[in-house]
């Protein structure tokens, strides 16, 4: 068995070893003229403004936390599938109990809207306009 | 380690690199026909033009040829290493892929770990870190934007894609792969995991879960409905924008590379991997019989990609908002319905 993983690590190293090895042939065939035009950011043609590295949506900050959470929970359920034919019931039982307090949350993130991606960030106008009609 | 591991490893290292080039010809020349245009024509070697065969061959000569530009403002160490990070895990998912049945002794599978699955899984999602850093370190806005975008739509399908191959292991009751193939091949089309894994009452779910993993590994290899990290409209080539020469290539290839794992992948858990029923014998150790599974193995692949092909060239892209409520409040229930249906079943049932 652990051979295996031995097989796996050699695998490893010859792969690495050809992006490597083709990166350096490529380094050494060609050319190398930088100049700053060349080495400025493109921006289709634009003159650059600041850098690229401001904040962010934090949409996808949040849609990470719930990728965490379930992420932890698919990690969880492999165990679980393996031993499922000879635990069965139990089993069943204890998974269908955690997958429900996982519902809870998903059903709750669901209904806060963050799995929206579009959401108004204004003022959102509870009265219907009655003249739209 | 013997010479037959190594064999195999230099054997597997090769079919995934030469399988890019094949893989790019096709596409271009399936689109061709698609859109009623004759495709790649010109390029020769030797004055043999092979229907253009060879214009992939000389696309990555012209690139090893280019000067590669760092820009002066990107993060130069994480701008380096991102074109490793996403070539590798393609490439090493390829180890635990079972590619024939054996020959002699010798199973066709680099490493047969008892972890299997778990295993793809963990160095799928090492896929993302490439995008991620590619699109960070440029220091460009259209990467920025294009890789923060590949990360979200990465991450939100992983959790589909995990969830379709946990009803795969519930069915088989094994992470281990080759055993996993095994199980396919006891009967006919009916023991594929696609129909069921040879539980009638398992068929529709089995459908289901194959649909849910189809979907998912498009999103996965950000092919088309879901190619918004670099929909060339709004931002030029997304995460690899400030990318060129060589590290443009790695990227090139390594989403073909992807594209051929992910469907070795799905012929391993739902198409019964190089099993066919009445083509070859799981009992034939010979030489021919391991080749010919072999051979089946790589045309159910080749029938996969065919089919990725064609949804490309098919279909408009998606928004990003109905991407995200596609993965999140579409797939993910239904996986997760899915996969209580099969644990019920499962329970009510026992023992198959």
């Amino acid at each position: 068995m652990y051979f295996d993983y031995a097989n796996i690590l050699v695998y490893l190293l010859v792969a690495a070893g050809f992006i490597l090895g083709s990166l350096i042939v490529g380094r050494v065939v060609r050319r190398q003229r930088p100049d700053p035009e060349k080495l400025a950011t493109y921006e289709c043609g634009e003159e650059t403004i600041g850098t690229a590295w401001i904040q962010f949506n934090v949409r996808f900050y949040i849609i990470a936390l719930i990728f965490l959470i379930f992420d932890v929970e698919i990690a969880v359920l492999f165990p679980w599938t393996t031993v499922f034919r000879q635990a069965g019931l139990l089993a069943f039982i204890e998974m269908g109990v955690f997958l429900a307090i996982l519902g809870v949350g998903f059903a709750y993130v669901w209904a806060k809207g963050d799995l929206e991606w579009l959401k108004s960030l204004g003022e959102v106008r509870t009265e219907p306009s009655r003249e739209g009609r | 380690m013997n010479i037959w591991d190594l064999a195999k490893i230099v054997f597997v290292i090769a079919l995934v690199l030469q399988g890019v080039p094949v893989l790019v010809w096709l596409e271009r020349k399936i689109s061709a026909s698609i859109q009623g245009r004759i495709g790649p024509n010109r390029t020769a070697v030797l004055g043999l033009k092979a229907a253009g065969f060879f214009q992939p061959v000389a696309d990555a000569v012209k690139l090893l040829f280019k000067e590669d530009v760092t820009p002066g403002a990107a993060d130069r160490f994480l701008y380096q290493l991102a074109p490793l990070f996403v070539f590798v895990p393609p490439l090493l998912v390829f180890t635990v892929i079972p590619f024939g049945n054996r020959i002699g002794e010798e199973h066709l599978q680099v490493a047969n770990l008892p972890i299997g699955v778990l295993f793809v899984m963990s160095v799928l999602s090492l896929g993302v870190y490439g995008v991620a850093f590619g699109g960070w370190a440029s220091n460009n806005k259209y990467s920025l934007l294009g890789g923060l975008r590949a990360s979200a739509q990465l991450i939100s399908y992983e959790l589909t894609l995990g969830l379709s191959i946990i009803t795969i292991i519930l069915m088989a009751g094994t992470v281990d792969m080759r055993e996993i193939v095994a199980r396919q091949t006891r009967s006919a089309f009916l023991s594929w995991n696609l129909f069921g894994g040879g539980n009638l009452l398992l068929l529709p779910s089995g459908l289901v879960a194959g649909l849910v993993f189809y979907v998912a590994a498009l999103a996965e290899n950000n092919r088309l409905p879901f190619d918004l990290p670099e929909c060339e409209a709004e931002l030029v080539a997304g995460y690899h924008t400030e990318y060129s020469s060589m590290k443009f290539a790695m990227y090139f290839m390594a989403e073909y590379a992807a594209m051929i794992t992910m469907s070795a992948l799905f012929v391993t858990l739902f198409l019964g991997g190089w099993h066919f029923p009445g083509l070859v014998d799981p009992a034939d150790t010979s030489w021919i019989g391991g080749l010919l599974s072999h051979g089946v193995f790589v045309a159910k692949m080749g029938a996969v990609i065919a089919l990725y092909i064609w949804i490309r060239w098919t279909l408009p892209r998606f928004r990003y908002d109905q991407l995200m409520r596609l993965g999140w409040k579409v797939l993910l229930p239904i996986a997760l319905v899915n996969l209580l249906v099969i644990a019920v079943i499962g329970v009510a049932w026992g023992e198959r």
